[in-house]
């Protein structure tokens, strides 16, 4: 067996990127296209782990880095959650479909 | 050490300060006037503002993570006072609303983001600082909480803006990876061109041009601004535009000097596609909040326009265009405010023969409105003009000669506004406003700066030995 190499775990993360990218553009629910982005930024997360473990070991700016981004994600989704509450109170859907009052 | 830290941050502490200041006043509760409040978060801005004029220093903090100069102080001074500005205008809206103080917080909070974001020279910085400035903003355009329109704004505002970030995020990972730092100034040098850093560079102008709302990523634009109300529409269509401009040119530009083709073939396919498209769709509008976010949209073409230059000459005029557009957009905004907090209309039907009834806001309005059309006594035809002759010396004239054919196109549905406030007629046209006190104050300023940015020569020469150094 070959040992696990940056380039696999490059793989997972690119991999994760794009099932991300296409949920967000295919899913019409709201929380779902929330939670591809989620999966965006995990994989951004798994990028900067692997560069630092693998290439600059010595420093710590990704694993920082990873922390900041988890802590934003947070807020991020308690936002985008509440808004979305917000919206299924007048609206009674959560279905981005539904959400189109505004156009073009 | 302490008296520099506290030099250097000197506006962060500032609006810090004031933050705090809400905060307590908000647990105390012993001011039930809403109108003594916003005076007093008023002349807290205004403090702030002057602040930005004294004690003025180079240096860099913790590590090298934040950097200020002369320059970048400047840009945050026009921050403070265009929020100033729209904070004087929003007096009739707060006047009566029971959130007045979380209005403030949440947008004193993006305004530390941005001040953050302008001195950030590290991409870890430059992160939480673009994060701090858009997660608020989508709370704020929903804050007529019971309008669906509002909800609706907000909902799509979070969305893209956090898929635009995590985006960018990916691009900077690789940014991380190919270089092993985080600091703008080393890694000016390890941006070589390789195949992974392109892809990063492609990336993170995505998300530049997400939150700049650059076509093909402004689709969020015109519903947000219709949906949120309009103290919010203008804070986003001027401030927090106006805070990535400054961005992209004090840290995104020259992070990519090395892929100057690359970088240059971007912006043309950018400029073209965003001042056409934003100028196609501003001459459909009725709504006058979805018009301004079109016309807004085709006048960040022409920001870019200047930016592509990559010479000294092209930032000092795009930093001199977004001041007289702070101004001229804010001078629009405020009639349309008053409007649409009085009667609650928002359409350019309803303007029709405005005049008869509302003489001196026909004339703001139009006069903010020739500026933003480029039309020569007002300051807006100087900065386009600068502009543009800053985009030619780069001697590519397909973009020049497209770029001066919107404009064109531009004064045709500028000039549509202000035909319907003079000269159509209309039966039954507004009924006269009652602007406030603070709103009028608001509104002369943004006059005088329409007119008198203009006239100052000396306003562009002391940008350009800021932006020189």
């Amino acid at each position: 067996m070959n040992e696990i190499g940056l380039t696999h775990i490059l793989f997972v993360s690119t991999m994760l990127f794009f099932i991300g990218v296409y949920g967000f553009l295919t899913r019409k629910n709201m929380i779902t296209m929330l939670m591809a982005v989620e999966l965006i930024l995990n994989s951004v997360n798994i990028n900067f782990i692997a560069f630092n473990k693998y290439l600059y070991g010595d420093k710590l700016d990704g694993l920082f880095f990873t922390i900041f981004i988890i802590t934003i994600a947070a807020a991020e989704a308690a936002v985008a959650i509440a808004i979305i509450i917000n919206l299924y109170r007048n609206l009674k859907s959560i279905d981005v479909d539904d959400a189109d009052i505004m156009k073009f | 050490m302490n008296s520099e830290f506290l030099i250097l941050m000197k506006q962060e502490m500032g609006v810090t300060l004031i933050l705090f200041i809400l905060l307590f006043l908000k647990i105390w509760d012993g001011i039930k006037e809403n109108g003594i409040l916003l005076h007093l978060i008023n002349v807290l801005l205004l403090l702030n503002f002057l602040l930005g004029f004294v004690l003025n220093q180079n240096g860099e903090l913790f590590n090298g993570m934040f950097a200020t100069n002369s320059l970048r102080v400047m840009e945050k001074s026009v921050l403070n006072l265009g929020t100033l500005i729209i904070s004087l205008q929003a007096y009739d809206y707060l006047k009566s609303h029971k959130h007045l103080l979380e209005f403030f917080m949440l947008l004193l909070s993006t305004l530390l983001g941005m001040f953050f974001m302008i001195s950030s020279n590290n991409l870890l910085m430059f992160y939480l600082g673009i994060e701090l400035s858009s997660i608020p903003l989508a709370a704020m355009a929903n804050f007529d909480m019971d309008k669906i329109k509002s909800s609706e704004a907000a909902v799509k505002m979070i969305l893209s803006s956090a898929f635009a970030s995590a985006l960018m995020l990916f691009g900077i990972s690789f940014l991380y990876g190919t270089s092993g730092t985080l600091n703008f100034q080393e890694l000016v040098s390890l941006i070589t061109g390789s195949p992974l850093q392109v892809f990063a560079l492609l990336l993170v102008f995505s998300g530049f041009a997400f939150k700049l709302s650059a076509v093909p990523f402004h689709l969020w634009t015109a519903d947000v601004y219709e949906g949120a109300p309009v103290a919010v529409t203008s804070y986003l269509s001027v401030i927090s535009k106006a805070a990535i401009v400054f961005v992209t040119l004090s840290s995104l530009a020259p992070l990519f000097s090395h892929l100057n083709e690359m970088w240059y073939h971007l912006l043309f396919v950018t400029i073209i596609l965003t001042i056409t498209l934003g100028n196609i769709f501003a001459i459909r509008q009725d709504n006058i909040k979805r018009f301004l976010a079109f016309s807004s949209i085709s006048q960040v073409g022409f920001i870019l326009l200047g930016i592509s230059s990559g010479t000294a000459t092209g930032a000092t005029s795009a930093i001199y265009f977004l001041v007289v557009y702070i101004f001229s957009n804010l001078g629009a905004f405020g009639v349309i405010a008053l409007l649409s907090s009085q009667t609650g209309k928002e359409n350019i039907s309803d303007l029709k023969g405005f005049y008869q009834t509302n003489p001196l806001m026909g004339w703001v309005l139009a006069i903010s409105l020739f500026s933003l059309g480029g039309i020569p006594p007002t300051a807006g035809f100087f900065g386009k003009m600068f502009l543009v002759t800053a985009g030619a010396a780069k001697g590519n004239y397909v973009l020049i000669t497209i770029a001066a054919l919107n404009m064109v196109i531009s004064l045709y549905y500028y000039l549509r506004v202000v035909k319907a406030i003079f000269m159509d007629k209309n039966e039954t046209p507004v009924e006269p406003l009652r602007g406030s006190l603070s709103l009028r104050l608001a509104l002369l300023i943004c006059m005088i700066g329409v007119v008198g940015t203009g006239f100052a020569g000396g306003f562009f020469e002391h940008i350009y030995q800021l932006a020189a150094k």
